[in-house]
């Protein structure tokens, strides 16, 4: 152990620090903290950038954000009103006015596609909050407080985890109801469990390193052990994780608003696929009407899978032992 | 704790894990909006308040809480769920039991088939780690995962079903057999069978990737171990290494995964027997959500869960014989 910086003695002049490490004896702790995050954040945006399938992951969803930002400048909205007078004729090939072609109702796949970035990603992201707040939660307090707790929350995770998921949220949104605020909350409740395992795991490892026992041992309470040990230790895992359940809550929202479960007024890339599949635009060959919103689905689920990958190579201990 | 005290944690566990999705069945369809009493009789002649308050009597939802969960327990146990909301005078059991042949046979078959499929390709690319045959089954692995199956299934069916640009229309647009045809024998099995071979392909596509990644992570970390080492010292052929030494130990930890996929045989489908409007559990299901079919969409999520469970038990029994390290801890 390295020993502490000496106190200058009283009333002698003060020695110039020697070195810059113990120039951190003017600072104070929550800015020495602020300055060794920022420094990691540094060194592990420097090996991400490393990773191609990193930064080609992250170059997909910059590009699909910007698309669903800008949709009200790429894209008329109007094209997609059945009621407008500037929607087409019905199921027209891809051409000049209509790029991606037009559905039953004459409205243009390609706004749809463009406004449905927007559904499918609030879906995705705000899901994937509820369900990392609950996951994280659960997984720290159980990692934790160890005992009757432990067993308790573990016991409701693995229930979680072997229940069919689909078949949950089915059974959630049809008795819930179709809106937008519904398949959120039907997602989140139903992605968690993972989280949670994984969570409970390196809050489990973080709580028995010697600084969280020293700072134990000098009084620090439950609060702040967790709010300032266990939780920056376990944020960047969890990051990892988050990531790569949006995928999962993305593809999900694609499943549920497929099968008639999502909001009718809102409409995403599964509702599209809804649209299309009630209209038989298979079997009659609209291929213009399916190819976009399914290719679009792939390529957000596959970029931010790609991140995820990259982000859990740099970030999860056990990967990185390999 | 020994072989008896592990298997009795693990039966414990499985009928806890039931019980908490019997109680959840119960709570969520009485908190649910609109009562099953309006909802059996709406659309039919014999709705009025008079007829709801006497359906009301009949059901049992004027009782207290309590006595209706006992009831309901009672009931499920005897595998009554009551009657179909949609189709009126048929017990929910009746129109379920009717549409599990389909089910089975479909993705039975198709689990099966990627399953083996898989195995072999995770088996090849973890043999091969770091060639182009590796990154190419993992490109595809992480493509397939990205793809929602029934997005697959309906470019599928526009290809070889609508049959578009350069693709034949070879197959049948849905269903399970020519409606009308009235064929026996032989002919009906073909008939099924050219009814099914979308659908299968899609599902043994969509399943295949899960079981050929594990299989190539297990297989690699075998390879690291001492006693592969050790067999290629005394000279065994690469083939026996592989083969005798690599793979036995490897497959231990699919094995989970596999009997767990298998307890989703029943529920794992839904979308892709919508798409191809194959007459299983998962199209019943897509059925019950439209019309609001209560009944039949309960008595489904239990036996989905159900079957989950208990495959899940299996895996754990099972494992336990083919793993003796689990027996001693």
């Amino acid at each position: 152990m390295r020993p502490e910086p000496m106190a200058a003695p009283p009333g002698g002049p003060v020695p110039p620090p020697p070195d810059e490490d113990l120039d951190t004896v003017r600072l104070t702790p929550r800015q020495i903290a602020y300055a060794r995050r920022k420094k990691a954040f540094v060194r592990m945006a420097k090996t991400y950038r490393k990773s191609a399938m990193g930064m080609w992951g992250l170059g997909i969803l910059i590009f699909v954000v910007l698309v669903a930002l800008f949709a009200p400048v790429i894209s008329d909205k109007n094209t997609m009103v059945p009621t407008c007078t500037c929607t087409g004729a019905p199921f027209q090939p891809p051409n000049g006015e209509f790029w991606f072609g037009t559905d039953n109702l004459g409205r243009s796949v390609y706004t749809m596609t463009v406004w449905g970035a927007r559904i499918s990603l609030t879906v995705g992201l705000a899901a994937t909050l509820i369900s990392m707040i609950i996951g994280a939660l659960l997984g720290i307090v159980a990692g934790y407080y160890g005992g009757w707790l432990e067993k308790l929350l573990m016991g409701v995770t693995d229930w979680f985890l072997v229940l069919p998921w689909l078949a949950l949220a089915i059974v959630l949104a049809a008795v819930l109801g179709r809106s937008l605020a519904i398949i959120i909350f039907v997602i989140g409740i139903t992605s968690w469990p993972g989280t949670a395992r994984i969570v409970r795991a390196q809050t489990l490892s973080v709580k028995t390193r010697p600084y969280v026992e020293r700072s134990r041992a000098l009084g620090a309470s439950n609060w702040h052990l967790i709010s300032r040990h266990i939780l920056p230790n376990v944020g960047p895992l969890i990051f990892a994780n988050t990531i790569l359940t949006v995928a999962i809550a993305i593809l999900s929202e694609a499943t549920l608003s497929f099968l008639g479960l999502g909001d009718p007024l809102s409409v995403s890339w599964g509702t599209m696929l809804e649209f299309a599949n009630n209209a038989g635009a298979a079997t009659t060959g609209k291929w213009w009407w399916l190819l976009p919103p399914g290719l679009a689905i792939v390529i957000v689920v596959l970029a931010f899978t790609m991140c995820g990958f990259a982000l859990d190579e740099i970030l999860n201990p056990k990967l990185r032992e390999r | 704790m020994g072989t008896r005290g592990y298997l009795f944690g693990k039966v414990l566990r499985a009928f806890l894990t039931l019980l908490f999705v019997l109680v959840f069945n119960f709570v969520l369809f009485r908190v649910m909006p609109g009562d099953p009493a309006s909802l059996l009789l709406r659309g039919t002649s014999a709705y009025n308040p008079q007829n709801v308050a006497a359906e009301k009597e009949r059901l049992g939802l004027n009782k207290p809480l309590p006595v209706q969960f006992i009831k309901y327990m009672g009931s499920t146990l005897r595998l009554d769920f009551g009657d179909s909301f949609k189709y009126q005078g048929l017990r929910a059991s009746t129109v379920i039991s009717q549409r599990v042949w389909p089910t089975v046979l479909l993705v039975g078959t198709s689990t099966i088939a990627s399953i083996l499929i898989g195995l072999l390709i995770g088996i090849w690319s973890g043999w091969r780690r770091g060639t182009m045959i590796d990154y190419g089954s993992l490109g595809f692995t992480l493509f397939v995962y990205a793809m929602p199956e029934f997005w697959l299934g309906m470019l599928v069916l526009m290809a070889f079903a609508g049959g578009v640009g350069p693709f034949p229309a070879i197959f049948p647009t849905g269903g399970y057999e020519t409606v009308g045809a009235d064929l026996t024998g032989f002919a009906h099995a073909f008939d099924v069978l050219n009814h099914m071979v979308m659908p299968f392909f899609v599902l043994t596509v969509a399943y295949l990737g899960e079981f050929a990644i594990i299989m190539r992570n297990s297989l690699i970390d075998v390879m690291a171990d001492d006693f592969v080492m050790t067999a290629r010292a005394k000279g065994v052929r690469e083939n026996q290494v592989l083969w005798r030494h690599v793979v036995p130990n490897a497959l231990l930890p699919t094995w989970t995964l596999t009997m767990l996929s298998l307890g989703f045989v029943f529920g794992g489908a839904i979308t892709v027997e919508y798409v191809f409007s194959w007459p299983g559990l998962g199209f019943l299901t897509v059925d019950a959500i439209e019309s609001k079919d209560f009944a039949v969409l309960q008595a489904l999520f239990l036996i989905f869960s159900a079957a989950v469970i208990i495959s899940n038990l299996i895996a754990d029994v099972t494992y336990m014989y083919l793993d003796p390290r689990v027996r001693a801890a």
